[in-house]
């Protein structure tokens, strides 16, 4: 198996979706110059302009303009550029998007795919690092997926191209250039399921996205037996597996880049209490950033960044517990 | 810059037939709005209907120039463009009173009107979001080479939102299929367009954009029909997005609770004056339509429209399985515990 980038696998998992089906076409900002990451390189020349549509910075119509082409039959991937400026789309993603099917009676699908490169990278600051996968896991009648490997960039980007339902990919920025190894001839990924990153008794870490690494690289430091779950899909998720290893470990560590506060983790360590009872874990804990906006300067944004070595305390602390 | 009138003499017996089917249309859309606001105010349907009373010419003389095959999209004030497209009038009833059979099955409402089956994408209750839907629509139908084209009505207040900005520049930019239909009904929910809205409104902005406009007296169907006629055949000519900027006025309040107390009673019997309906009737009996048959399609209207109250009355509401169904088929919610 090649290795590729994360940018690379999602361009050609595109390019293979774009060849297999002539519906499926692309819009945003610059994806005529390969998109600001590279991962839409030379498909305006394979494709024509027509199906990789450079538009103008323009999010609500971008958005919109994506629901409009889904309900007459086509199969847009939305990019979003940076995942914050979703923000100005949220209208359209939140009210439209992710209700037309059901407010409408069924009579229209959102067969389109929302990519949202998010979270820390390069010190973006405030405006241009924000997880919010929290916000969208939230909505009805969204899948939201969040890859932490190359394959499942790939795989998942297939899996959401050939999806009925909308589906927002939460890409990491910080692993667009990360390589890993890729079979491009891969199935599409299985929305709900999990990937056990590493097997260990003693303690349970889940993640997905960016952390999926940091957590791997903590887990190999911390001197402790933890099992490490990529959730890949925070919408459906794989409560399943997430329940069945925290029942044998009895201790759950969820790690995300996002805000502690609300974020998706909750739901996660709650639903695993619901469903284990108040008495069935020994310890649980959070770890994502503080309720803060994420700062500039290197040295305070790895103050509100889950670091490997954050997460190799944590792992300690909730083992010794 | 306005259409010309179109020209004197007489029309040949196709066209007056076009326009009793106009006429029928505007009373059509009048009788099923009195009976929504009448099913709302007596607390027979829920909810809130918001009606398009006095502005039936803009969606007629519209819609009247579109094919099955074109798109619309529509705001919250949508009665009237669904059934100017061709929507089935007693599943709108039935979707009003939130019954089995509904237009959405009884999920959407007023609001979300919706007919796919005729090209018609949904009514929304959002200002303005219509609009890049039915730019993606019109970029979606060229991408896959359907010759078809894509109107998309909104209200004045929409000109004020971003979308509508970003909707014109997108759909110029692209030469899409679009008409863009400002119906500008002289009130952005309670507030007076003038108030809300600086500049010389949506026909200059449009042509700001390099997307030609018209604008028309909205309660004239004659004026609103020529132009229609004109924009739609540029836009069908390929020539790209047309707007149509239509000045009515809004007979109802905002919604059919709003007293409308921000306005005066001479300003609102003025513009009943000005009723669209009668002076289109009115054209008719000059071109020789017989006044039995124009009286006639006013008591059909009237008479299909109470039926369909009837039968929405007489309904069952929806199964409650219907709650929980068409989310999304990856991650369905669980029904609720009875």
């Amino acid at each position: 198996m090649p290795r590729l980038t994360f940018a690379e696998a999602t361009r050609r998992a595109l390019a293979a979706e774009m060849r297999r089906d002539p519906t499926v076409w692309a819009l945003g900002e610059d994806l005529g110059r390969g998109g600001i990451f590279g991962q839409y390189r030379g498909l305006a020349e394979e494709f024509g302009p027509e199906r990789i549509v450079s538009t103008p910075i323009s999010e609500a119509c971008i958005m919109g303009a994506g629901l409009g082409a889904a309900l007459v039959g086509t199969r847009p991937v939305i990019e979003m550029r940076i995942a914050d400026f979703t923000l100005c789309a949220m209208d359209e993603l939140v009210s439209q998007i992710a209700k037309v099917r059901y407010m409408f009676g069924g009579q229209g699908r959102a067969r389109l795919v929302v990519r949202m490169p998010g979270g820390m990278w390069r010190n973006s600051a405030a405006q241009h690092s924000q997880c919010l996968e929290a916000w969208l896991v939230h909505v009805p009648g969204l899948v939201v997926a969040a890859p932490g490997t190359a394959q499942d960039a790939a795989s998942l980007l297939k899996a959401a191209i050939r999806c009925d339902d909308p589906v927002v990919l939460m890409e990491s920025k910080n692993l667009w250039t990360a390589e890993g190894e890729v079979e491009e001839d891969a199935p599409p990924a299985e929305f709900g399921r999990a990937r056990i990153a590493r097997q260990g008794g003693e303690v349970t870490v889940v993640t997905w996205a960016a952390s999926v690494p940091v957590v791997e690289a903590a887990a190999e430091r911390s001197g402790v037996s933890a099992e490490v779950i990529d959730l890949r899909s925070l919408w459906p998720w794989d409560e399943a597996a997430v329940v069945a290893s925290a029942a044998r470990t009895r201790r759950l560590l969820v790690v995300h880049e996002a805000v502690t506060v609300g974020g998706f983790g909750a739901e996660v360590v709650a639903r695993v209490i619901e469903r284990l009872g108040p008495g069935g874990l020994r310890a649980v804990e959070r770890l994502g950033a503080p309720r803060a906006p994420v700062p500039f300067a290197p040295v305070l944004e790895d103050a509100v960044r889950a670091t490997p070595e954050r997460v190799a305390e944590a792992i300690r602390r909730v083992a010794a517990a | 810059m306005g259409p010309n009138r179109p020209p004197g003499g007489a029309p040949p017996p196709n066209e007056t037939a076009r326009l009793v089917a106009m006429l029928r249309l505007m009373h059509r859309i009048r009788a099923f709005e009195r009976e929504a606001v009448a099913a709302m105010r007596s607390g027979e349907a829920p909810g809130v209907v918001h009606a398009s009373i006095g502005q039936e010419a803009v969606a007629a003389g519209v819609c009247l120039h579109l094919r099955r095959t074109d798109r619309i999209t529509s705001n919250h004030r949508g009665h009237g463009h669904a059934l100017a497209k061709g929507a089935d009038a007693r599943a709108m009833m039935l979707e009003l009173y939130g019954r089995a059979g509904g237009a959405c099955g009884g999920k959407g409402g007023s609001m979300h009107i919706a007919d796919f089956s005729v090209g018609m994408l949904g009514a929304n209750g959002v200002v303005g979001a219509g609009i890049p839907i039915a730019c993606g629509a019109a970029q979606g139908l060229k991408l896959l080479r359907q010759d078809a084209i894509v109107a998309c009505f909104f209200g004045d207040g929409a000109v004020n939102r971003g979308p509508f900005l970003e909707g014109l520049n997108w759909a110029a930019l692209y030469r899409l299929p679009v008409l863009f239909v400002c119906e500008d009904n002289g009130f952005a929910a309670f507030t007076r367009t003038a108030e809300a809205t600086a500049g010389a409104g949506a026909a200059a902005r449009a042509e700001a954009i390099g997307v030609p406009a018209l604008s028309v007296d909205g309660t004239d169907a004659l004026a609103v029909d020529a132009a229609a006629a004109e924009l739609v055949a540029a836009i069908r000519a390929g020539g790209g997005p047309r707007l149509l900027h239509a000045r009515c006025y809004r007979w109802e309040g905002h919604t059919g609770t709003d007293p409308a107390a921000y306005r005066p009673a001479e300003e609102v019997a003025a513009a009943r004056e000005r009723d669209p309906i009668r002076r289109l009737a009115e054209a008719l009996a000059g071109r020789g339509v017989d006044a039995g048959e124009i009286a006639a399609i006013a008591a059909e209207a009237e008479a299909e429209m109470r039926a369909h109250r009837e039968a929405a009355r007489a309904a069952p509401p929806p199964d409650l399985a219907a709650a929980f169904a068409d989310v999304q088929d990856i991650g369905a919610p669980a029904p609720c515990r009875a």
